[in-house]
């Protein structure tokens, strides 16, 4: 085991994945020699050489296009979009082939890329380098979107995604890139994805989040507990589609109170999908109204980031409202 | 027509001798695969209008595109078509049933019902499933001749764009890729003059779609796109040079989209009487022209060309009508490699709840 940083772990996953499996091959804007802007693909083509990990023109249509005839040729592309923000160009060709090619061919073409990209807020990157997309993409059927939160869920969960199927959108919560450290086996290894990862257990109130708001929450949860005697079950969600349904109702069931926490815009966030699935199936369960702690319903602002993303005080103050509900 | 068009045929010569590479049996069997396409037309078109089939899409004029492209192909080469290719799978030797029973959309269509009519889809032919967004496919095309040579593989990818798909943005991401990688593709333009009712002078402000390939650094030719002889020397050089590792090439075939965009579609509301003088273009005429000026041609020949293709083609749909539409439980398949448990909840619900609630008539509401 080393100490790695989740950039570190996704790095080192990618390495791990290319060293067991020839088809899977990585690339993206200065992808190459250039290891990323983040670094995630450093040493990549030192290692394994430019036909398996190279840059590629500014198109990011291009980039998943190209992915996907090399998927329906029979390898197992990782391309890289910069950030998240810059995942629209390419919107077309995930939604309307990548997602599709499988169903609409009848199981005859499969398309299983992994396409990885930073999101989220916390690097100071105003408007366009700080979206959190999720949620179109959870709304397409035939995508899986995973969000790892350490980095020992990166690798393994990266690592599945390779070895699947089907395509996925690998969103990676850059905030935490290098703040997130954790214990990470050199030696390969899955996490399944799919379920969800219980944080912490509680009996009061129940939090599901992901990506950098998992931190967050943690914090949260300490001060109430610190504060306010609480007892705080925190469940990390890890994948969005497809979502651990099991663990969510056992989780509320236990505690009859829910908080969703989400950095996306509010109105139609992932979150919304977790309020209804309680809804629907849970309903008579709750206590109190089931809460969502968003981004607002403004673009993603630069100089007033730190008011914009929720935090551990405004997911405090969720906290505190759901439970003086009475 | 301009004079750097590549052509064969001489429409008013008295005698012509065969093509390089073209046998006398080539020749018959390019012919007889452009009349199997036209009959098939003739024949989705009736099926159409008679309601038996939803929606169809015809490739009237643009037979020698098909065939041309098809003829040079070979087993181990891919083809990303669009609409308007499917005369490749048939010349690829796919069973009219294949085809048949996708107009359909039956039990045994291969794209399960799922796709409107004209998105064929046959693995084993390595002709692959498209959507119906323009331009989409021509990257995928471009990716999988990245992936052959990464294989070290030796095959050509061919893909085919209108002249409206050259405005779109996948056209401009595949030969940006294209020109860096230099994959083995060969991207083919089938200029038909129109995008639905859009003229190609209005569609780019470029004299010929074919200088788009300067732009970035992929060689291109124009082509006779009626001439079939001359779309399958084209097809076979440019295939060739893929093959060899030389790269890409864009070829621009010039012909005339004689039909409808789709059954849909009524020309008559954009278009003049322009259409007369391709009549005279017409690529199944014209090859004709061509085998009797090698003396190859006779009335009987013909009759029984046709005769055959449309037995062929009737006995087909009349077999597909035959099949039910697919089960209900298989739309809910093949979404991912394997079902998640959500959506193999929501299709037992539906199943359980609706089993038998039909909506085959309309208006009535079986509750």
């Amino acid at each position: 085991m080393a100490q790695m940083t989740l950039l570190q772990a996704v790095n080192n996953g990618l390495a791990t994945e290319m060293e067991r499996d020839d088809r899977v091959i990585v690339f993206g804007e200065d992808v190459g020699v250039n290891g990323g802007v983040f670094r995630a693909t450093e040493g990549l083509q030192a290692k394994f050489g430019e036909e398996r990990a190279f840059s590629t023109p500014l198109t990011e249509t291009g980039i998943v296009g190209a992915a996907i005839g090399m998927a329906v040729y029979g390898l197992k592309p990782v391309p890289e979009i910069q950030f998240a923000d810059f995942i629209y160009p390419a919107f077309d060709q995930i939604v309307s082939e990548l997602a599709k090619f499988r169903y609409r061919s009848g199981g005859e073409f499969t398309t299983p890329v992994v396409i990885r990209t930073p999101y989220g807020g916390g690097i100071r990157g105003g408007l366009y380098h700080s979206q959190s997309p999720e949620a179109y993409f959870a709304h397409t059927p035939g995508l899986k979107v995973v969000i790892p939160s350490t980095p020992y869920d990166a690798k393994g969960l990266l690592a599945d995604a390779i070895r699947g199927e089907d395509p996925v959108i690998f969103m990676e919560p850059k905030k935490i890139y290098r703040s997130a450290k954790g214990e990470v086996p050199e030696a390969d290894y899955t996490v399944p994805i799919g379920p969800a990862r219980v944080v912490q257990e509680g009996t009061d109130l129940s939090i599901f989040c992901y990506g950098a708001m998992v931190e967050a929450c943690t914090v949260a949860a300490e001060k109430a507990k610190e504060k306010e005697g609480l007892s705080i079950e925190i469940i990390d969600l890890r994948t969005l589609y497809p979502v651990d349904e099991e663990a969510i109702l056992k989780s509320v069931k236990k505690t009859g109170r829910a908080l969703i926490v989400y950095e996306a815009p509010k109105t139609c966030g992932y979150g919304a999908e977790i309020a209804a699935l309680i809804a629907e199936k849970a309903i008579e369960y709750l206590e109190a109204p089931v809460k969502r702690v968003g981004g607002f319903d403004i673009p993603f602002p630069y100089t007033l980031e730190k008011i914009y993303v929720p935090d551990a005080i405004r997911i405090f103050l969720g906290i505190q409202e759901v439970m003086d509900f009475k | 027509m301009s004079d750097n068009l590549l052509q064969v045929i001489k429409d008013n010569a008295k005698s012509a001798k065969l093509p390089p590479g073209l046998e006398e049996a080539d020749i018959k069997r390019m012919y007889e695969g452009m009349v199997m396409i036209r009959a098939y037309d003739e024949r989705q078109k009736k099926l159409q209008r008679s309601g038996r089939i939803g929606f169809c899409v015809t490739s009237t004029g643009e037979e020698a595109v098909q065939v041309g492209t098809a003829h040079a192909l070979q087993e181990n080469d891919w083809v990303f078509p669009y609409y308007r290719q499917y005369g490749v799978l048939l010349y690829r030797g796919v069973p009219m049933e294949v085809l048949s029973n996708h107009l359909y959309g039956n039990e045994t269509d291969l794209a399960k019902g799922r796709q409107m009519p004209a998105h064929y889809t046959h693995k084993d032919t390595k002709f692959v499933s498209f959507s119906s967004v323009i331009g989409t496919h021509l990257i995928h095309a471009v990716g999988c001749a990245m992936a052959a040579k990464y294989r070290r593989d030796n095959c050509a990818v061919v893909t085919y764009i209108g002249d409206g798909g050259t405005s779109s943005n996948d056209f401009h991401s595949s030969l940006t890729f294209a020109g860096v990688y230099k994959p083995p593709v060969v991207l083919f333009i089938v200029n038909n003059q129109y995008a639905i009712s859009l003229p190609v002078d209005k569609q780019c402000g470029a004299e010929t779609l074919h200088l788009k390939g300067a732009g970035y650094g992929v060689p291109a030719v124009r082509v006779d796109g009626n001439d079939v002889f001359a779309v399958y020397q084209a097809a076979k050089e440019a295939y060739g040079r893929a093959r060899s590792g030389e790269g890409p090439t864009l070829v621009e075939l010039l012909t005339y989209r004689a039909g409808p965009h789709s059954s849909s579609d009524d020309p008559t509301r954009y278009r003049g009487n322009e259409s007369d003088q391709w009549q005279s273009k017409d690529p199944i005429e014209r090859a004709k022209r061509f085998m009797q000026q090698l003396g190859i041609w006779s009335e009987e020949y013909e009759q029984e060309i046709w005769e055959q293709a449309r037995f062929k083609i009737n006995t087909a749909t009349n077999e597909s009508e035959k099949y039910p539409e697919p089960s209900w439980a298989s739309m809910f398949d093949d979404v991912y490699a394997e079902m998640p448990p959500a959506l193999a909840a929501q299709r037992d619900e539906f199943l359980e709840k609706e089993a038998g609630l039909d909506r085959a008539n309309e208006g009535e509401f079986p509750l």
